[in-house]
């Protein structure tokens, strides 16, 4: 299997605290991993390393066929090139539609006078219609998006990144303050989302994790502790030390 | 000594300044012990001559028309007599003058030493050859260690200026080489006088030249040489387009210049041809063309002379001037410093509060300039009352703290906590309260300028040479501003309202959650902040106008300060403060005329400064930084 | 699908009709129109005041919709003026020196009439020579080029340097002032080339058109009404597409834009210099109405009241804007025109040329406090728009950039 994003030996320091320590990482092209660890182990940092807003002190991010190196682009270019994230807050802009919402996180040209002489095709308002039906949303859509549920949000927002079609998606705790339903919603379409491309989910509660039944990658100190399946790394001891403490 | 007076009676009768030099002379060279006496009788006009046999003698007046009369010699009272026997020797100014001059060999070896040390005085005020000799004569005599220093100085300076021999000049030009005085300056200065010459091939090799010239130059544009030459009648004066233009104007003749119609001179050419016509006719002078100039420039050669014919001495004088020019230099540095550092501190007083609600709170407040005129108007309002200036500034610093204090905590309790969470409403609305209250302070003390006097031992300046000083005031707000740094750093270090407001600012849920209510620590920190910006109005009130604008002109300063130092870091706060009272000191220096220059570039500075570190100088790193 | 621009926003068709439907008005009533209604002078107020409704615009697209607070589009607005101002000084002074010399027994060549001019305008500042900012002071084209150029220009350069630097919220505001007080501090000076603190002058004058103060007024208040309806077109434009959508989400959540792949900075950077273009030639407009400009209209002062106006007409909304412009700036007139009569308090003489700006300041405390959505917030009222029941954080155009940020964490 080609590797699609490959992170090795990156370290972060913020103010003296190494909050990532000589991490490496690889994922491929259309598959899923979960990232667990405790707090402050690293995982929105790392996130933050691969979306372009941080920069690492040292070590190297390739990404795609040509391996293009991800730590010396804007956060827009990255996005551009195919990576989307989700954040741990559902961030939609509440003062718009929800129509508006995934318009703009339609795969189009970015640049300003691109997006001003920009009119919306017909093709534009089908897909959105379509991403719409995914998520659950189709009767919302004239609505702001400030209206809409915490849950509805967090699927618009999902919906935001499959429009923008990303070949990598980042999502960092999906399930959080959701109900027993939305969640099961949420894993149907991160399920789905995987089968064409990779999906990184950050998540603490290990429930969500098993049932997204996929390969776990456990961060502890800004380094990579295990990985491996759910039952493999439970079972390693120092994972449960660091999960139950000593 | 009456017959040397005798001798020289009929130029001192009929003194002038010209011819009465020998008459002094001779009498001061005498050596009688008598001489200072007569001359200085001669110098008060109290000098009268006995029409009966010519003697003279001094009198004083005993009432208008009786004199008593002292003998030169023996200095005995000669008693009483009518003033119409005896005539008054009247000496005129310029001679008073000599008179002084040769009074000065003996004032300068008087027993009194104020009288010493005034002669001294007036000898480095007006300085003549004539004081050499008799200068160097009082040393050896001197008893007072410190009126033969400064004897000896002065001795070494008039040496330099006025001694015939080149060697022991020399040496005492070496000798003050590199001191940075003002009289040592202005010994040295004439000695390297310069003026323009010019004369016809080679550069004269009798002259002292300082250099050598050429025309087109930036020491001597082309323009200024030919002038030159035209003043020392050397070449004929160019014809100037104004010149030209009259006269073609006057001699129209019947619409016609030189053969030009009148309609046609609108063009350089044409005009040039109408003259040359007429300077052909001979009815003006003819037209100096450029060649001509050319050609007259290249067979000139110009240079300036210096005024002291010795080369010796002026490549001393210039040696000496070279060293000394380095030390003023650097003193001047230093002295830039002091004011650099004078002017950070002023900043650091305006920004300190700002950096308090801005840095600490993150609340800006526009109207923290308002607060700066409030304290300065409460120091005037103060000084209204008690009339004792030492006392109404004791008065009025914490009196400004309380009145701003009230305010600021007043703004905070019914503006600013509704507006936490919305910096640029924040902004706008503590804008809206500082235009009202600066037209209230308009409205109530008027638009002119009020005094805010500082007391009698503020006035004057530390000295430190002819270069290096600065005023009491200046140092006192020096003081001001590091107390306020000491003072700040106990009370976010030491105290439990500094404990309180670091623990809001770095997470107000948390804080509130222990037990501190963060209503409280906000409105006293914004209090805080405020009280200090009263007191730097005091201050600065000291040394500005007092006007309902005062604020205004150092807000902007204030958020540069804080911005280029960081946001949230009293040491950032310092940082910026000093950086950009050394960098504005720093423009002004460079480009004196010109204050707006240089806060124009100061601004420009900042703006790209901020490319660079857009945190600041000290700058919170990582998530802390809430980026 | 594709309906019409203009059906889309109505709001647009309304501004466009009561904006015809004044100017007509104002026409038919004016001096120049051989009515006398309204005086030549009050015309040049309401031809100044469709210049700042201009610049409203300007500033509510900047700050209502892309949420930057900058505090020098005066700045701008003073560039403008003065490029169309040295012009009109020139041309003018031209034409006087021409007259002056005509009686002069030879005839003037080129030089001489440059020179001449050079002593009519700099004369006041010691000068006699032309500084290189006038090389193109004689060609209207040129000098209505820089009109756009050099407050574009600038923005660009700033606006580059500024949010390159990835420079947001008070930060920026802060930024945006010091550029504003550098360039007037600049101004004042009088080796700027622009005439220190005397500032242009005369500029009422057109070179070369004889017709009376009373019908010039009128052609700038008609150049004034096209320019604000085509400015407010361009706006509303712009901001109606996926573009406004864009610059609106940056508004409310920069990083979000980010992370969506919208290269933020070139977006700001456009608004920014966009904007600035429109202040240039609001403040084209503006001056030879005004007559005269100097380095005091520049000020950052200036720029905050621009900031004051669109808050009390209410932000995010491009009629709150021009009709806080109108509103603010006719009422001040109006108050510190000392034509209000003085109001006895409790035996204390109300003179409201003094009182006027207490009132302003804390009328906009009080707008910001209570009224977040200005004059513009009362049509909500009627059309029954009321604020959606947000849950979650209150993201709207009532909050500043920084915001979000705090929001956040």
């Amino acid at each position: 299997m080609s590797t699609l994003l490959e992170v090795s030996g990156v370290s972060v320091t913020f103010d003296g605290f190494r909050a990532i320590n000589n991490l490496s990482f690889q994922i491929g092209p259309a598959e899923m991993r979960a990232i667990i660890g405790p707090n402050g182990a690293g995982k929105t940092t790392f996130m933050d390393i691969v979306t372009g807003k941080t920069r690492p002190d040292e070590g190297r991010v390739l990404w795609g066929e040509k391996s293009q190196s991800l730590t010396r682009m804007s956060e827009a270019k990255i996005a551009q090139a195919g990576i989307g994230r989700k954040f741990q807050r559902p961030t939609v802009f509440e003062d718009q539609s929800v129509f508006d919402n995934l318009a703009m996180a339609l795969r189009k040209p970015r640049g300003p006078l691109a997006v001003l002489w920009y009119r919306p095709a017909r093709a534009d308002a089908e897909r959105v219609h379509e991403l719409a039906a995914e998520i659950g949303l189709s009767d919302q859509l004239s609505r702001k998006s400030g209206e809409l549920s915490h849950g509805q949000k967090q699927w618009l927002e999902i919906g935001m990144l499959l429009a923008q079609e990303p070949r990598l998606l980042l999502v960092d705790e999906p399930a959080a303050g959701m109900t027993h339903e939305e969640r099961e919603h949420t894993t149907a379409l991160l399920v789905e989302a995987a089968k064409t491309r990779a999906v990184v989910v950050v998540e603490h509660d290990m429930e969500f994790v098993r049932r997204l039944n996929c390969k776990v990658t456990v961060l502890h100190e800004g380094a990579v502790l295990a990985e491996g399946s759910l039952d493999h790394v439970t079972a390693n001891q120092q994972v449960i030390d660091v999960y139950l403490g000593r | 000594m009456q017959a040397l007076l005798q001798q020289h009676a009929d130029t001192i009768v009929k003194s002038s300044r010209r011819t009465i030099g020998p008459a002094i002379d001779a009498i001061a060279a005498s050596g009688l012990e008598q001489a200072q006496t007569v001359l200085q009788k001669w110098q008060a006009r109290a000098m009268w001559q006995r029409d009966s046999d010519g003697l003279f003698f001094w009198a004083e007046e005993v009432d208008r028309d009786t004199l008593r009369i002292f003998d030169f010699d023996s200095g005995d009272d000669l008693g009483t007599a009518p003033d119409d026997e005896f005539s008054q020797i009247k000496p005129n100014s310029g001679i008073r003058a000599l008179l002084g001059v040769a009074l000065v060999q003996f004032q300068l070896s008087d027993p009194n030493p104020q009288r010493r040390l005034d002669a001294l005085q007036a000898i480095q005020r007006n300085a003549e050859a004539s004081h050499l000799q008799p200068l160097r004569n009082s040393i050896e005599s001197e008893t007072d260690a410190g009126i033969r220093a400064t004897k000896e100085r002065l001795e070494n300076l008039l040496t330099v200026s006025f001694d015939d021999d080149e060697a022991a000049r020399i040496a005492a030009i070496e000798d003050i080489a590199g001191n940075i005085s003002l009289d040592a300056r202005s010994t040295l200065n004439p000695l390297l006088a310069v003026s323009p010459q010019v004369s016809e091939g080679a550069v004269p090799a009798d002259r002292n030249v300082a250099r050598t010239l050429k025309p087109g130059s930036a020491a001597l544009p082309r323009d200024a040489a030919y002038e030159m030459l035209v003043a020392e009648g050397l070449a004929p004066a160019r014809i100037s387009p104004e010149a030209m233009r009259a006269a073609l104007a006057e001699n129209i003749t019947d619409g016609r210049v030189g053969g030009v119609p009148v309609g046609r001179l609108s063009d350089m050419a044409a005009r040039e041809t109408a003259y040359a016509a007429l300077a052909e006719a001979g009815t003006v002078p003819a037209f100096v063309r450029e060649a001509e100039v050319e050609a007259a420039l290249a067979r000139h050669s110009f240079y300036e002379v210096y005024a002291e014919p010795s080369k010796a001495v002026t490549d001393a004088a210039r040696a000496a001037m070279n060293r000394t020019q380095r030390n003023v230099h650097m003193s001047q540095a230093f002295d830039l410093t002091l004011d650099a550092l004078s002017l950070a501190s002023i900043f650091f007083l305006a920004a300190i509060g700002l950096a308090i609600t801005f840095g600490v709170m993150g609340v800006i407040n526009m109207a923290h300039g308002e607060f700066i005129m409030m304290g300065a108007y409460t120091g005037y309002v103060v000084q209204q009352i008690i009339p004792n200036y030492t006392a109404s500034i004791l008065v009025s610093l914490p009196l400004a703290f309380a009145v701003t204090f009230a305010a600021g905590v007043a703004m905070e309790r019914l503006v600013i906590r509704w507006l936490y969470d919305r910096p640029l409403e924040t902004l706008l609305a503590t804008f809206g309260i500082s235009i009202a209250l600066q037209q209230i302070a308009k409205n109530i003390f008027g638009t002119q300028a009020r005094p805010l006097t500082s007391p009698a031992w503020l006035d004057g300046a530390w000295t430190l040479n002819d270069v290096v000083s600065i005023s009491y005031i200046r140092i006192a707000i020096f003081v001001l501003a590091l107390i306020f740094l000491a003072l700040f750093l106990f009370i976010m270090k030491r105290t439990r309202l500094g404990l309180e407001t670091r623990a809001v600012t770095q997470n107000p849920r948390m804080a509130a959650s222990m037990g501190i209510n963060p209503d409280r620590v906000n409105m006293l920190t914004f209090g805080l902040g405020s009280g200090i910006a009263g007191i730097a109005g005091v201050a600065i009130g000291l040394f500005a106008k007092v006007t309902s604008e005062l604020g205004q002109d150092y807000i902007v300063q204030s958020f540069m300060t804080v911005v280029v130092g960081g946001v949230g870091n009293i040491w950032g706060t310092l940082a910026g403060a000093t950086m950009i009272g050394f960098f504005q000191k720093g423009v002004e220096w460079l480009n004196p005329s010109n204050t707006l220059a240089a806060q124009t570039y100061m601004i420009v500075f900042i703006i790209i400064f901020i490319q660079f570190r857009p945190r600041g100088i000290i700058a919170l790193k990582g998530r802390a930084a809430g980026d | 699908m594709r309906t019409s621009y203009f059906v889309r926003n109505p709001s647009v068709v309304i501004f466009l009709a009561v904006l015809l439907l004044f100017t007509l008005g104002v026409t038919a009533l004016s001096d120049g129109a051989g009515n006398g209604a309204i005086s030549t002078s009050f015309i040049k107020t309401l031809g100044k005041t469709l210049c700042l409704c201009l610049i409203a615009v300007a500033m509510d697209l900047i700050w209502g919709y892309t949420g930057i607070l900058s505090l020098g589009h005066f700045a701008f607005f003073g560039l403008g003026g003065y490029m169309v101002g040295m012009w009109l000084m020139y041309e003018r002074t031209r034409d006087i020196v021409i007259t002056s010399l005509a009686n002069a027994p030879i005839p003037p060549t080129e030089q001489e009439v440059v020179d001449a001019i050079g002593t009519q305008i700099f004369g006041v500042v010691g000068s006699s020579e032309f500084p290189l900012v006038w090389a193109f002071a004689d060609s209207l084209v040129l000098q209505l080029a820089l009109v756009v150029l050099v407050p574009g220009l600038l923005a660009l350069v700033f606006g580059w340097l500024a949010f390159r630097s990835r420079v947001t919220g008070v930060y920026l505001s802060i930024l945006t002032q010091a550029m504003t007080l550098a360039l007037a501090l600049y101004l004042f000076q009088n080796d700027s080339g622009l005439r220190g603190n005397n500032g242009l002058s005369g500029l009422q004058n057109l070179p070369g058109v004889s017709a009376p103060q009373s019908v010039v007024s009128l052609w700038f208040f008609w150049a004034s009404a096209l320019a604000l309806g085509l400015g407010y077109m361009l706006a509303s434009w712009v901001v109606s597409g996926k573009f406004g959508s864009v610059i609106r989400g940056i508004r409310d959540d920069e990083a979000r834009v980010r992370f969506l792949g919208y290269p933020v900075e070139a977006f700001k950077l456009f608004v920014f210099v966009l904007t600035a273009v429109l202040a240039g030639i609001a403040g084209a407009l503006y001056y030879p109405q005004a007559g005269i400009i100097n380095p005091a209209e520049v000020a950052p002062i200036a720029s905050i009241y621009l900031a004051v106006w669109v808050a009390i007409g209410g932000r995010g909304r491009l009629y709150g804007a021009v009709i806080g412009a109108a509103f603010v700036s006719l009422i001040s007139t109006w108050f510190t025109g000392g034509q209000v009569p003085s109001v006895n308090l409790l035996g204390y003489r109300v003179d409201w040329v003094e009182w006027w700006q207490v009132i302003l300041g804390l009328s906009f405390v009080l707008v910001t406090l209570f009224a977040p959505k200005g004059i513009g917030g009362l049509v909500d009222l009627v059309t029954g728009r009321l604020a959606p029941n947000r849950h979650g954080a209150d993201y709207g155009p009532d909050q500043g950039a920084l915001m979000e940020e705090e929001g956040r964490k």
